[in-house]
């Protein structure tokens, strides 16, 4: 059997400020979530494309909190945080060149 | 400047990892360019899910009177719409809901995990990885059963195009819509699935470590932060295939 290690570290107290910043983080992460389903469920059907532009929107507000603050990017170096999500704009390049030709296949059966 | 160069810091620091880009360690920064990369095959899922529906008529309707059908895309909230134990209540989109607040709850204990390992406090971290082990395999529970839902399907099925009644789902066919639907579903899900398995086993190797004492005789619990980094990411996929995939 191994024995149990006492440990000779003492840890430093908690930042009280610093745990109630990640709770915090973790309301805004529900409620935005809450939010989402909110709009899901209670907005009347016909709004489909505002529905659409409300959920990026707050996909991105919820994306940008872990990133920044869970993920402690923005609290790196400048240049490393520009180095991790400049790369990403090619992702939206992707995403025009591939709906323009999703675009023309649906034209080509259906159009 | 170009001579102002520190006396303290030798040749051989430099180049032997001595200097630190951005001032942030090799393991850090090469967590975030594997990150960076799986962030690109995640999109590139998500993309090609997008293009696949946009090349697909979608439902024209009204909500009330949707029905399954191979000639258009399914509307996720009449798809996922079940919940354990409540059998044949419609709720749509719940089951989801309550598997992304409890990944956003297990990414808030590891947050807890490395704030706890920055102030070598052993115990917390225990603690805290504990939590999030249990948020992991909660979520993987629960995209066990909507897996196991989703292939068995519901108790009326759907009419296939060649007349046959279809129940559920595999790689070929399904009673949601066209074929592509459940191979995307299969694919994007399982992904990120492996992908929070894989960040469970991680956790538990560290809680491991953590708990035999390894990380407090190396004197500092960065191995935490890392991994940590990692856990983050498979919430943030989750978050944008929660829109992309139920809600939108």
């Amino acid at each position: 059997m191994i024995e149990p290690e006492i440990s000779s570290i003492t840890p430093e107290p908690a930042d009280k400020k610093k745990i109630w910043k990640i709770w915090w983080v973790a309301i805004v992460l529900a409620l935005v979530t809450a939010a989402e389903f909110f709009v899901a469920l209670q907005f009347p059907e016909t709004w489909k494309d505002f529905k659409i532009f409300l959920f990026i929107g707050m996909t991105f507000v919820k994306a940008g909190y872990i990133v920044m603050e869970f993920m402690h990017l923005g609290h790196e170096q400048k240049s490393l945080m520009w180095t991790i999500l400049i790369p990403c704009a090619f992702v939206v390049w992707l995403l025009g060149a591939l709906f323009i030709q999703a675009d023309a296949i649906y034209q080509a059966i259906y159009g | 400047m170009a001579n102002s160069v520190s006396l303290n810091t030798t040749n051989k620091d430099l180049w032997a990892g001595g200097a630190e880009p951005y001032k942030a360690s090799y393991g850090k920064l090469m967590m975030w360019f594997f990150l960076i990369s799986d962030a690109f095959t995640f999109s590139a899922f998500l993309i090609a899910y997008g293009v696949i529906r946009f090349r697909h008529p979608g439902y024209e309707g009204t909500l009330s009177d949707f029905s399954f059908s191979q000639n258009y895309w399914p509307v996720p909230e009449k798809v996922f719409e079940a919940f354990p134990f409540f059998h044949g209540v419609e709720l749509p989109l719940v089951f989801v809901g309550l598997m992304t607040f409890i990944l956003i709850l297990s990414s808030v204990t590891m947050v807890l995990a490395v704030e706890a390992g920055h102030r070598m406090d052993r115990q917390g971290v225990e603690k805290w990885m504990v939590w999030t082990i249990f948020g992991g395999l909660t979520f993987l529970g629960c995209q066990a059963w909507e897996w196991s839902h989703f292939i068995h399907g519901t108790d009326a099925g759907a009419r296939l195009l060649d007349g046959s009644i279809m129940y559920g789902a595999n790689l070929e066919l399904n009673q949601y819509g066209p074929p592509d639907f459940a191979a995307f579903f299969f694919f994007i899900t399982g992904f990120h699935g492996f992908h929070v398995f894989s960040g469970v086993a991680l956790n538990f190797l560290i809680f491991y470590q953590a708990t035999v004492g390894i990380l407090e005789r190396r004197g500092h619990y960065e191995m935490v932060e890392k991994v940590g980094l990692y856990w983050h990411f498979v919430d943030l996929v989750w978050v944008f295939v929660f829109t992309f995939f139920y809600l939108v």
